[in-house]
């Protein structure tokens, strides 16, 4: 498990991983000690992978504490071997971390709510843990919260009918909210295991929209006190740190479970985990690092840290 | 989504101000604070090195304007510095000497090229330029449905191929299907894809041999984070875009990695998306936007929005009233409906000087609106023009007719009494700039 993730994540953040490795190797020339400039271009470094300012200050501050304080291997490795440790520190998971994809699930139907701003792509993630769901022998139940945007419901269709999943809509422009009561409805009455609440994109400074989500999220509880069992914020792993904000207001709004991050497989680096990680205590459950259906698996803090800083 | 950029130089400068003059010290310390604020926004690191480097030479060289603090003086060379990165003025699209002008839309998966299609298209369209939009995007699902659904919308043929085609081939044909029914543009809306997408990218370097488009616009996600620079690098490599459309603007993102994609491709910032609404597109004015960041408000584009909505001779039969002190109900109602027309207020709100700051946490309730409407509607007309002969079972029946409260209608009259009270003084003290309270916000 662990090692195919590995591969995968090395994979998808291989462009990243290229970067950063040359970017300290740049940096840090072998057999000279570590400068104050050198440090300052490193924490650069950081930054220019989104882990924004605060974060960045704080791991080359107590990287410059490791280099007082121990005798580091010379060069590039010791340098790589502290920031690796560190945002493995920093990213690690508690057992919450995991989204469980198989065997007995908590909740039936196990009700998943997945919401996140436009463009991040939820309907994507929906559609793909649909497929990891039917793979592992689960019957499940998509919900079409997105009435509004242009075929957000057909092109949720045709991921259901990759998934071989079943589908709850309503029309265009329908109340989400009843659409979702509707689903977990149906999905109790089919026998389903997994209901996926697809919701449209929203803009989290935009009141009336995050108000809708609420509603959501009370119809749902009203039906099962226990829904959603959890809620994903799906963002974009280009963002930058915006994220952090959208964190803030969807989970004040929703009360999240965790975190979906999607296209770690461009050039981005994804480093806005990392500042999420230090700034909420929520936990990164799934990452994507492709358009296939197989791309979209469990973090492991461990291994992303190692993806971004092993050579 | 520049408010919290805005509101950083607010502080930053406020320190600055009262100084005696610009020294190497106190310029490095402020100017340590801008760095820190802009690489916050996600202006890329690189550009923010570079931006401060610029500004900290010039205002080091600079001899002191005599009419202005030192403070004043960094604060116009920011500015100065950020226009300049912004892109100088506003740029317009290319249009073809010989119809149809061909608008290639390109970007990351998820950045709003489908959306903001229908917004040119619906631009164009407006201005008596017939478009054709082209769904070319035959990799995610429901794409061409999309297209065809904000086609339909607002009016504007689809131009599709079944499904499996080849997308270059779709925007051959397309350009062709243009200029033999007579549309004036042709927007052409391709798949998202990664820029490390060797086979994806060379797809766009093929329609691009295909149709030779005249505007190439690189569509791109305003909270997009470092990796912008990037990304927008590698897209102008290739295709050599010819200008940039920033999407999810009404977002808080601070929209730094706009900046950068503007610094490193060297091309214009053309239009901004600011809504999910078809409408909501907006030409891009650097000169505005510097000022909004460092916290002087986007006058010019409140009056701009303004003057589209309220007819020229109203807003002067207005200002008399004003200025006689003879406003009314009915007055106020159609005024409320001249800033709704205007669009959300929390837009609105952002491009008054100072409101950044002022609003900041404040929640603008849009219902209040419709209730203070309902209540001036239940209103007899006599009640509106002469507000004094509302008793207390008027007000009752006014509370009734709109399903408000009497503390409801008893407040909404009070603050337009405070409202004709103010503009008494104002008539009387012209210029004296009075605090003016929002009279039904909050």
């Amino acid at each position: 498990m662990l090692s195919k993730f590995f591969d995968k994540v090395k994979e998808g953040l291989s462009r990243t991983r290229a970067a950063m490795t040359e970017t300290i190797a740049a940096i840090v020339p072998i057999g000279t000690r570590l400068d104050d400039d050198a440090i300052d271009d490193i924490e650069a470094a950081l930054i220019g992978a989104d882990m924004g300012l605060e974060t960045s200050t704080e791991i080359v501050d107590e990287l410059r504490k490791r280099l007082r304080s121990e005798q580091l291997e010379d060069g590039p490795a010791g340098v790589m071997r502290v920031l690796e440790e560190q945002v493995a520190a920093m990213v690690a998971l508690g057992e919450e971390g995991v989204l469980p994809l198989e065997g007995v699930l908590p909740g039936k139907p196990y009700v998943v709510l997945i919401v996140g701003v436009n463009g991040a792509g939820k309907t994507t993630t929906a559609g793909k843990l649909a497929k990891r769901y039917t793979d592992a022998g689960k019957k499940v139940v998509i919900a079409a919260c997105d009435t509004f945007r242009a075929a957000a419901i057909p092109q949720l269709e045709i991921w259901a009918e990759r998934a071989g999943a079943d589908i709850v809509r309503a029309q265009h422009g329908a109340d989400p909210a009843a659409v979702a009561f509707d689903a977990l409805e149906a999905a109790k009455a089919r026998g389903a295991d997994v209901l996926l609440v697809d919701t449209a994109g929203r803009l989290h400074n935009k009141v009336n929209l995050m108000e809708e989500l609420k509603k959501i999220r009370r119809s749902l509880a009203k039906h099962d006190l226990g829904a959603p069992h959890e809620t994903l914020l799906v963002l974009d792993g280009t963002s930058g740190q915006n994220a952090l904000i959208q964190a803030r207001e969807f989970n004040q709004a929703t009360e999240l479970t965790g975190f979906a991050l999607t296209k770690l497989d461009g050039t981005a680096k994804g480093g806005i985990v990392v500042a999420l990680r230090r700034e909420m205590d929520l936990p990164v459950k799934l990452i994507g690092v492709g358009e296939g259906v197989d791309d979209l698996q469990p973090f492991d803090g461990a291994a992303f840290a190692k993806a971004l800083f092993a050579e | 989504m520049f408010n919290r950029l805005s509101e950083r130089f607010d502080d930053i400068f406020r320190s600055l101000r009262g100084q005696g003059r610009i020294t190497e010290r106190n310029i490095d310390e402020t100017l340590r604070e801008v760095r820190r604020s802009l690489l916050e926004a996600d202006v890329n690191f690189k550009v923010a090195k570079g931006f401060i480097l610029r500004v900290k030479e010039q205002a080091l060289g600079q001899d002191v304007l005599k009419s202005l603090t030192p403070g004043q003086q960094l604060v116009k060379i920011v500015h100065d510095e950020l226009v300049g990165l912004l892109g100088g003025s506003n740029s317009p699209l290319k249009l073809a000497d010989l119809p149809p002008t061909v608008i290639m839309l390109v970007g990351l998966q998820g950045c709003g090229k489908t959306t903001i299609a229908a917004k040119l298209a619906s631009q164009f369209k407006e201005k008596g330029r017939p478009p054709l939009l082209v769904a070319a995007d035959m990799y995610r699902p429901a794409a061409v449905e999309q297209l065809q659904t904000l086609g339909t919308s607002i009016e504007v043929p689809v131009f599709s191929q079944p499904a499996g085609s080849d997308p270059v081939e779709i925007c051959r044909l397309g350009v062709d299907e243009a200029r033999k029914t007579n549309r004036s543009v042709v927007i052409l809306d391709t798949a998202g894809r990664l820029s490390i997408d060797e086979e994806m990218m060379h797809e766009l370097d093929r329609i691009l041999q295909a149709t030779s488009p005249h505007e190439i616009l690189f569509v791109a996600d305003c909270m997009q984070g470092q990796d912008a620079v990037e990304t927008a690098g590698r897209f102008y490599e290739r295709l050599a875009f010819s200008g940039c459309v920033l999407t999810k603007f009404d977002s808080d993102a601070r929209g730094g990695a706009a900046l950068s994609i503007r610094e490193v491709t060297g091309q214009p910032i053309k239009f901004v998306g600011t809504g999910e609404k078809v409408g909501d597109l907006e030409p891009f004015h650097p000169d505005r936007m510097a000022s909004r960041i460092l916290g002087m408000g986007d006058i010019l584009s409140l009056v701009e929005r303004a003057e589209q909505v309220i007819e020229r001779d109203k807003a002067q039969e207005m200002e008399e009233k004003l200025r006689t002190a003879s406003f009314t109900f009915e007055d106020f109602l159609d005024q409320l409906q001249a800033v709704r027309r205007m669009g959300p207020l929390e837009q609105l709100m952002g491009m008054i000087p100072g409101a950044g700051k002022a609003m900041k946490g404040m929640q603008v309730d849009e219902g209040a609106f419709s209730q203070v409407e309902a209540i001036i509607r239940s209103m007899t007309r006599q009640e509106r023009v002469q507000p004094k002969i509302l008793n207390g079972s008027r007000r009752k029946r006014i509370a009734r007719g709109s399903g408000t409260s009497v503390q409801d209608v008893n407040q909404l009259v009070k603050q337009f009494q405070m409202m004709q009270k103010m503009m008494k003084q104002m008539s009387r003290s012209k210029g004296g700039r009075k605090k003016m309270k929002m009279p039904f916000a909050g």
